[in-house]
């Protein structure tokens, strides 16, 4: 084997490079080697993998992305231009802080102002709507390194993007566009998407909560369980039962007789605010409906596309455990070598790179399908369920392997793990895509 | 002000990287690329000159017609029109030969101010900067870290070793960066979308030989094993006696 060399990272970024340091006197002077007295390191190691035994919670932590099918040559530079931008922020921004949020159960909220700067909030929104105006494949990578970090951070981005930007732009009037899109993509509001509630989940086209007309305005009532960014919105999408069937209002949260109390409690998604959505007897004028969503179709619309994002951001899930266990395995000497040094080891590992590498591939391909305008929801249940269930099982698979480590949350692992128990269940339980694959595979509904 | 910012493409400092057979290079297979960080304090300050007194950003790069990802990063944070002096063999040519490209470049573009790294984070030379200043009869400042720039004349600290100096330097000038000169800007989405329709331009470098050449490439020798002096207290005077008699540092 070549001898491999790793960069200093650390040092040169840090700023304190001494001259005097003999390790330093070379013209390759930045080259640093770790040199391990055991064979094995050297053996074993590939090309992308720094010898690192440290957690990753340091936010100069080089997280390195498996890409065994060379999938980094079918994306333009533009779209890994992008990539690499929300990769970097959220390993400079977003990491050090994670620990810290998931622990205390909250979302680091004086970072919207960035999030909105680096241009993720309905980043496909056209330009004339304070979007960027990119392509989905762009969007999905977006989607996977935002989870990469957390799924909270994620799904605080799918929210304000798929299910509340995206019902505006799609079913809102000219002025309602023009009036929450712009606010919505600077993050000047943030908004939140009412559907589910304490009775019906999987079927919310069961849905309780009611709009009466009373003259020229709406009447809401009713109550929705298990919001995303509940509390900390401006703005709620709310999907209610009218006579003509289910309609989608947008409700600025300061009106009397909305409230939005924070759930507690959880265990999983916790850098993220989750609440119920009580609406007692909430008056919105006419211009709050929007004119375009009529029936179920129109939450599941948006559903469609945020699963979609969830497609790709189980992949950086999946990515950011994986990358942890190789690296640990490596480090960890268990009877006197390294665990990754034992064939139990490396079938785990070898597994999980296959997985991850087919998620990858189905996400990419779903991507540039909806880019050419020909991607179906049930390729999106395809997706999602296979995706986010790969990642659920990567997840468990590397928690194990850094043993003790693994229930630490000085490690990213546990804490993805425990994200992914909500990703498999919300946007769809992994049983409702696999009831809506079976439908349309077989054309025989078997949901009741 | 017509202002350039010099960025090297280097290979990315958090991968592993390998020697190529011959013992000469790296193995380029599978390496990863990235804007040595001191050229992003380079293109940050380009930025913020621009910012401050108008005028246009060049960037401009000595590097293989391939690698334009990289420097439409540098125009994705502001810089306004690109300039790739092609040489699919960057990351062996020697310093002088690289400055005489770069110079060249320079003089025909006009520029008033150029801004380049300290040092480029691969080959660590610290050279090209004031062999490029030197060719074009230009001031230079070095290891900036402070910077103000009025209509001719500029006013730049610099840190070293021994202490900090304040300098003041005409126009045209070299100032090569240090950290601590500023915290560069992420790239966002809009700019990103900007970056691609500016101006980018490709010309052959204008190369003469290196008259420097790298022969052999190997990693350090291993760090010698830690010696434990003792325990406790005990090892105190013995820790002392050695970092006063043995390594001389106290
Ligand atoms: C952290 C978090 C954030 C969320 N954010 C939002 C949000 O922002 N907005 C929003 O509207 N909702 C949100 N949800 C709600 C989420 O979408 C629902 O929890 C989800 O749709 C499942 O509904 P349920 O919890 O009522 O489960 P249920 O529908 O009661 O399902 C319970 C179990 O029954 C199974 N099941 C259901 N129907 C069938 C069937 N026909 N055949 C076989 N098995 C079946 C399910 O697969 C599941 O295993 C969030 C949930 C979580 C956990």
């Amino acid at each position: 084997m070549g001898s491999s060399i790793s960069w200093a990272r650390g040092l040169f970024w840090k700023g304190n490079r001494s001259p005097l340091s003999p390790f330093f006197g070379s013209p390759w002077g930045f080259l640093r080697v770790f040199w391990k007295s055991c064979h094995w390191a050297w053996a074993i190691q590939p090309r992308h993998h720094l010898l690192r035994l440290n957690p990753q919670s340091d936010p100069m932590d080089p997280y390195q992305q498996l890409d065994f099918l060379a999938l980094d040559d079918q994306f333009s530079e533009e779209e890994l231009m992008v990539r690499d931008a929300v990769r970097s922020w959220c390993s400079e921004r977003f990491m050090p802080l994670v620990m810290e949020h998931f622990e205390a159960g909250t979302f680091p909220m004086e970072l919207v102002g960035e999030l909105a700067e680096l241009g993720v909030f309905g980043p496909t929104v056209p330009e004339e709507y304070g979007g960027a105006g990119l392509n989905s494949v762009t969007y999905g990578l977006i989607c996977q390194e935002l989870e990469r970090a957390d799924s909270g951070l994620r799904s605080f981005v799918s929210v304000q993007g798929s299910l509340v930007m995206y019902p505006i732009l799609a079913y809102g009037s000219q002025e309602q566009k023009q009036e929450w899109l712009p606010r919505l993509a600077s993050g000047e509001a943030i908004g939140c998407f009412g559907l589910t509630e304490p009775d019906f989940g999987s079927n919310p086209g069961g849905m309780l909560t009611t709009a009466k007309r009373d003259g020229d305005d709406w009447i809401l009532n009713g109550r929705k369980m298990w919001i995303t960014n509940g509390t900390c919105s401006q703005v709620a999408i709310v999907w209610a039962r009218a006579e003509e069937g289910i309609r989608g209002f947008i409700v600025p949260t300061n009106l009397k007789g909305f409230s939005a109390p924070e759930q507690k409690h959880k265990w999983s998604l916790r850098a993220s605010i989750t609440s119920e959505l009580v609406l007692e007897d909430v008056r919105v004028p006419n211009g709050a409906l929007m004119p375009e969503a009529k029936g179920l179709k129109g939450p599941l619309g948006c559903l469609t596309q945020a699963r979609y994002g969830i497609a790709w951001g189980a992949v950086g899930a999946a990515e950011a455990c994986f990358d942890e266990a190789l690296r640990y395995s490596k480090q960890r000497i268990v009877f006197d070598k390294p665990l990754a040094a034992f064939q139990l080891a490396q079938k785990k590992l070898a597994d999980m790179a296959t997985d991850i590498s087919l998620a990858q591939l189905m996400a990419l391909r779903l991507g540039r399908l909806k880019d050419e305008g020909k991607f179906t929801p049930h390729q999106v249940s395809m997706a999602k369920r296979n995706n986010v269930s790969m990642a659920l099982k990567t997840s468990r698979t590397c928690r194990d392997m850094l043993g003790a480590n693994g229930i630490s949350l000085e490690y990213h692992t546990g804490r993805h793990m425990l994200n992914m128990e909500s990703v498999v269940t919300y946007e769809g339980t992994h049983d409702i895509h696999t009831l809506a694959l079976g439908h349309e595979l077989t054309g025989i509904p078997a949901y009741r | 002000m017509n202002i350039v910012a010099c960025v090297k493409r280097v290979p990315n400092t958090e991968a592993v990287v390998k020697v190529a057979d011959g013992g000469t290079s790296l193995d380029e297979s599978g390496l990863s690329y990235m804007i040595s960080f001191y050229d992003e304090l380079a293109i940050e300050e380009a930025v913020r000159t621009k910012e401050a007194h108008g005028g246009e950003v060049t960037v401009l790069t000595l590097g293989p017609s391939e690698g334009t990802k990289e420097i439409r990063e540098c125009l994705a944070k502001g810089g306004d029109r690109a300039e790739l002096l092609a040489d699919s063999n960057w990351l062996s040519r020697d310093c002088r030969a690289s400055a005489k490209a770069l110079a060249a470049k320079l003089s025909d573009l006009g520029a008033d101010v150029a801004f380049m790294g300290r040092v480029a984070t691969d080959r660590d030379n610290a050279a090209v900067g004031p062999m490029v200043a030197t060719y074009l009869g230009w001031a230079c400042v070095t290891d900036v870290v402070s910077l103000e720039i009025a209509e001719d004349k500029g006013t730049a600290r610099r840190e070293t070793e021994t202490g900090i100096e304040t300098i003041e330097f005409s126009l045209p000038a070299v100032i090569t960066c240090n950290k601590g000169l500023n915290e560069p800007r992420y790239s966002n989405l809009k700019g990103i979308m900007a970056a691609k329709k500016k101006p980018f331009e490709e010309s052959p470098a204008e190369l003469v030989d290196n008259q420097a050449s790298v022969i052999a490439l190997t990693p350090p020798s291993p760090r010698a094993e830690g010696r434990i002096l003792g325990t406790g207290p005990d090892a105190v005077p013995v820790l002392i006696d050695a970092l006063r008699n043995e390594a001389k540092v106290i």
